[in-house]
């Protein structure tokens, strides 16, 4: 009698939420959106550019308002903004004597700023609220087959230049040498990223956008050895993060982007303790002595 | 004329300068090596060695100078193959989840199609490189598992893979095994009988005299340069490290 009644209490938990259109529409985008970051997160892990991540992310936003003030998609100006705040970032390095990570908390906050100036001049029309903190909720339709677009074209770059951007990862001196273009790659790479965050931020908006660039490959890079392992866990991660997170934010009542990323954060937090070669606890070293 | 001359030459490198945002990290360096020849590259820390095998990659920029290999510019030589670095160990992340398979394969890249998805010849290749460094008991294993002696002989895999014709050696020597160290000196005297080129960096003025038919001593220009039993003496070693005698910095053994 227990179980029966489990069942039809897990059935409703899993079925109600989706009978409203909204919440398959938002269950399906954040779970396109998610994977995008998170196979994207597998070579930002690699190649230690969380803080790049975290940089293009704010400094997409003036570029979204500009885009939004000139009428043209979103995305366009969102992706300006990010590739150009990185050749100023290398600009300002390359120019100075200020190190790395200064240039970059320097850079995109000046960004950030200009966004909300921006916004607050320009229009009133964006709501500054959405983007900083975003919602699967309610992307409207124009914006969904955008997403959609951004999505596979990420998605198809990094599948062609997969082994290309992994090398290009582990050893750019050799792939040079070999005669493959590393700038190409480096310019690449940091395409993707601007798409990504572009896309991100809808759903989860800026601030939290680049926890789902970083967190799912974190979370891979504790868990494997092997580089195509380590971008399959990171999708995958970042897919049961979204429908996970999607959940609570429905039976909660709790913001749906803080709720993913939240999620995100536990399994990454599980990871750390348990996974088996590289958590806290050493899981297999445990398993193995008590034999 | 000139084309017969450069065609003598695997490595022409003359009087290439490189300098990192206005500071001169080498200038006016001269270098010819020919098929067959083992060259010793000596030099302190911060003397120009690794802005040296910067330059032959192409990984920086020439401020002044010309490099040929093999007769053509950099970017040909780059196309055909013709370099491959080893580099040293310290250079490696060791926790970037390749194996020692993947990472041989990788000196296979640059002659495969777009995906770099491999043909039959690319696999026998990266076999046959694995059996030559004796790691084919290792092939699966995680770079991150493997001892220094046996990254090592896992970027020299990669380089045979990669049938290059002139190798760049940054330390082979450091922090390797004596078992590693007779497989790569057995090496050496393989590449040499196959015509190759090999320019290697060194600490340790032992192997200097055993394996480097010319040696290049460098403190951000060319000190001295020739065949190691004529250049490599005492009064060029020290010059070459700031006035300190080669004891004082190696130890007596040397």
């Amino acid at each position: 009698m227990d179980g029966s009644f489990l069942t039809i209490d897990i059935n409703s938990f899993i079925t109600e939420p989706i009978a409203h259109e909204f919440m398959r529409k938002a269950i399906l985008i954040s779970i396109l959106i998610t994977s995008v970051c998170g196979l994207l997160s597998s070579f930002l892990t690699l190649k230690g550019w969380a803080l790049m991540g975290d940089a293009v992310s704010h400094a997409v936003m003036p570029g979204v308002v500009v885009a939004y003030a000139l009428g043209v998609p979103l995305s366009i100006g969102a992706f300006v903004f990010g590739v150009g705040s990185v050749a100023l970032i290398g600009f300002i390095k390359h120019k100075s004597r200020i190190k790395e990570d200064t240039v970059i908390g320097l850079v995109f906050t000046g960004f950030f700023a200009l966004g909300i100036v921006l916004i607050s001049k320009i229009t009133s029309e964006i709501d500054l609220m959405h983007i900083l903190y975003g919602t699967p909720l309610g992307i409207p339709l124009s914006d969904v087959k955008q997403t959609i677009f951004i999505s596979f074209l990420v998605v198809l770059i990094l599948s062609i230049f997969r082994k290309d951007l992994m090398l290009y990862c582990f050893d750019p001196r050799h792939a040079k040498t070999i005669g493959i273009n590393v700038s190409f790659l480096h310019y690449l790479l940091l395409t993707c990223l601007s798409l990504a965050a572009v896309v991100g931020l809808q759903a989860v908006g800026i601030v939290l956008v680049v926890a789902m660039l970083i967190t799912p490959g974190a979370t891979a890079y504790l868990l494997t050895d092997k580089f195509d392992e380590l971008s399959i866990i990171s999708v995958l991660s970042s897919i049961i993060s979204s429908l996970i997170g999607i959940y609570l934010s429905y039976w909660l009542d709790i913001a749906p982007g803080g709720s993913i990323v939240l999620v995100q954060t536990f399994i990454f937090l599980f990871a750390f303790l348990f996974a088996p070669r590289y958590g806290i606890f050493k899981v297999k070293q445990l398993l193995s002595s008590s034999k | 004329m000139k084309s017969m001359e450069f065609e003598k030459y695997r490595i022409e490198a003359e009087n290439i300068c490189v300098d990192y945002n206005g500071k001169v990290a080498l200038y006016d360096a001269t270098l010819r090596l020919k098929a067959g020849q083992i060259c010793g590259l000596v030099g302190m820390n911060g003397a120009g060695k690794t802005t040296f095998f910067n330059a032959l990659t192409g990984f920086v920029n020439l401020s002044k100078g010309k490099i040929r290999i093999n007769g053509e510019t950099l970017k040909t030589s780059q196309k055909d193959q013709a370099v491959a670095y080893v580099p040293q160990n310290e250079g490696i992340d060791a926790d970037f989840p390749v194996n020692v398979w993947d990472i041989v394969m990788m000196g296979r890249y640059g002659s495969m199609n777009i995906f770099r998805s491999p043909r039959e010849s690319d696999i026998q290749a990266v076999k046959n490189a694995i059996e030559r460094v004796d790691l084919v008991d290792y092939s699966f294993t995680p770079i991150g598992n493997l001892s220094g002696g046996q990254r090592k002989r896992t970027f020299l895999a990669r380089a045979i893979a990669q049938r290059a014709s002139i190798l760049l050696l940054d330390e082979p020597f450091a922090g390797v095994d004596i078992r590693t160290e007779k497989l790569i000196s057995e090496l050496f005297i393989q590449f040499k009988k196959e015509g190759k080129t090999i320019l290697l960096s060194t600490h340790d003025m032992i192997h200097v005299r055993e394996f480097c038919d010319l040696v290049l001593l460098i403190n951000k220009t060319v000190v001295a340069y020739g065949d190691t039993s004529e250049v490599f003496t005492p009064e060029n070693i020290t010059s070459t490290f700031g006035g300190m005698s080669p004891d004082f910095l190696f130890g007596p053994e040397s």
